[in-house]
């Protein structure tokens, strides 16, 4: 039988796109945007914002094509629609999920590839010069975010090992944090480098979009409307609050004060974490997951990060890189075909090889987009130059770099 | 007169304004500032690390009023803005030259 469009699939679908696009504008823009200086709020909310702008024209110039087109040799898809021309006029159902149209998976890959350059920008703020971003992006998408989007869900490499990324563990959360610790080594450590948020209450509301928005990338990315997406959301929020929890008992436990920032930060990895397993595991396998990353991305942040040195400003590898490490693993271990019957499963369920392919996934991915965005930002820094001028930074990026203030008190 | 400047926590802001009111001192021009005394600063904590805060949030009042009525002011501040920990902050009283009220040009005392 020929697949025909669902309408309740596809209604899923758009709000899911709908709601992922929150999670960046302004989801992660707020919640950046609220923990740095007051002089730089502008330039930290303007990253995500551009961000989500360069990604979203560039998508359907070759984006969605190269990532998601026939596979070649594995590694990269082919270029047949330039600028999606004949796509929305054909209205053809997409190869990845027959009940919807092609179009609008394609816009929903949007919203993941653009989120995922915008969680970069959390390093690197307070120092980079918008130029220099600007040029990041493109180079960054094209020869980092794409290819690993096609390795691992555009019938790639990876794709074809088998390994379990439900909704972005590896190709969003891992390698955007990886990313990040590529471009501070090149950027250096700001001037002032202490974590004193300016607008914590941003952050709340930001971390409330991006909670509210996960549902739409994790349910999401089920898509359709089914049991799957349902289990999904639930393990989402689960995972989530556990996190949450998990983390403010480490502020009790190591700085006698449970502390909001911390508790929006155990959200945040609790969601991140269950990511790549959203669609693979049970609710006891997501309250695990949830706790015991909290855990390790509060060390990772609190004593890793001041032991090595490096100037990851927001904690981008710290919270999302090691989440996207830690889910992917678990996704190894915890995945069962009771829940989604188009699987193996882990550990758990009797199949250890899983595992080995979700390490290699982590080791391969970090490994190269480490070496590429180190390359992406070694060039910019010959040419363009990484880093703004010295009086600039101790300024402030905004009325600098964009003639406009964030608070006119 | 006297020119009175004081710096004082912010939440006893409005115990000292309701002092006083009721010895009949009304005007003053109220700031927020940040400063450092004895005190130096104090922790904050995130994601697990402690930063030391070292200009701390406070009320600077300005108040210029008659030489008579300024131990009134000056009893009523301390009373009022005391809790004998560090960081309650100081009082400065300087000379005036003189004051002029700009609607109607009136000067000196009748002015304040």
């Amino acid at each position: 039988m020929d697949p025909v469009l669902n309408s309740g699939d596809t209604a899923w679908m758009l709000i899911s796109t709908a709601l992922v696009i929150l999670m960046t504008i302004p989801g992660v823009a707020l919640f950046y945007g609220g923990l740095i200086r007051r002089e730089n709020v502008l330039n930290t909310l303007f990253l995500s914002f551009i961000t989500f702008a360069i990604v979203s024209v560039l998508w359907f110039i070759y984006g969605f094509d190269l990532a998601f087109g026939a596979d070649l040799w594995g590694v990269l898809g082919t270029l047949t629609n330039p600028f999606f021309s004949g796509v929305l006029e054909s209205g053809t159902l997409s190869s990845y999920a027959p009940t919807i149209p092609t179009a609008l998976y394609a816009v929903f890959q949007m919203t993941f590839a653009a989120i995922t350059v915008a969680l970069i920008s959390g390093a690197i703020v307070e120092r980079m010069k918008f130029s220099a971003w600007l040029a990041f992006v493109p180079l960054w998408l094209t020869a980092v975010y794409i290819p690993i989007t096609h390795w691992v869900w555009g019938g790639g490499w990876l794709f074809q090992m088998g390994v379990l990324d439900f909704a972005g563990g590896i190709v969003v959360h891992l390698s955007s944090g990886v990313a990040a610790l590529a471009l501070v080594l090149l950027l250096g450590i700001r001037k002032n480098a202490k974590l004193l948020p300016h607008h914590l209450g941003y952050s709340v509301i930001g971390t409330g979009l991006l909670w509210f928005g996960w549902f739409g990338f994790n349910a999401g990315s089920a898509l359709g409307a089914s049991n799957l997406a349902v289990s999904a959301m639930i393990v989402t929020n689960t995972s989530a609050a556990m996190g949450m929890l998990s983390w403010v008992l480490m502020d009790k436990l190591n700085t006698g004060k449970p502390t909001l920032l911390g508790a929006l930060s155990g959200a945040v990895v609790g969601l991140a974490t269950i990511t790549p397993a959203a669609g693979y595991v049970n609710i006891s396998a997501a309250m695990i997951i949830g706790f015991v990353s909290a855990i390790i991305c509060y060390y990772a942040v609190s004593h890793l990060k001041p032991i090595i040195g490096y100037d990851d400003a927001l904690d981008v590898f710290g919270i999302h890189g090691m989440s996207g490490i830690i889910g992917t693993l678990a996704a190894g271990i915890f995945a069962t075909p009771l829940i989604n019957s188009a699987i193996k499963g882990g550990v758990i369920a009797g199949n250890l090889e899983q595992l080995g392919i979700q390490l290699l996934a982590v080791l391969f991915v970090g490994f190269y987009s480490f070496v590429v965005t180190y390359i992406i930002g070694w060039v910019i820094n010959k040419t363009i130059g990484l880093r703004v001028e010295d009086d600039h930074e101790v300024q402030g990026l905004d009325i600098n770099l964009h003639e406009e203030s964030g608070y006119r008190l | 007169m006297k020119k009175i400047i004081t710096i004082i926590r912010p939440d006893k802001l409005e115990d000292v304004k309701k002092a006083l009111e009721d010895i009949g001192c009304h005007g003053m021009t109220v700031q927020e500032v940040k400063g450092r005394g004895i005190q130096l600063g104090i922790t904050e904590s995130y994601r697990g690390t402690d930063y030391k805060v070292d200009l701390l949030p406070k009320t600077r009042i300005e108040i210029v009023a008659k030489t008579e009525d300024v131990d009134g002011i000056v009893d009523a501040i301390v009373k009022n803005a005391q809790t004998g920990c560090i960081g309650d902050g100081k009082i400065f009283i300087s000379a005036v030259e003189d004051v002029i009220r700009i609607r109607t040009g009136e000067r000196g005392n009748k002015a304040i």
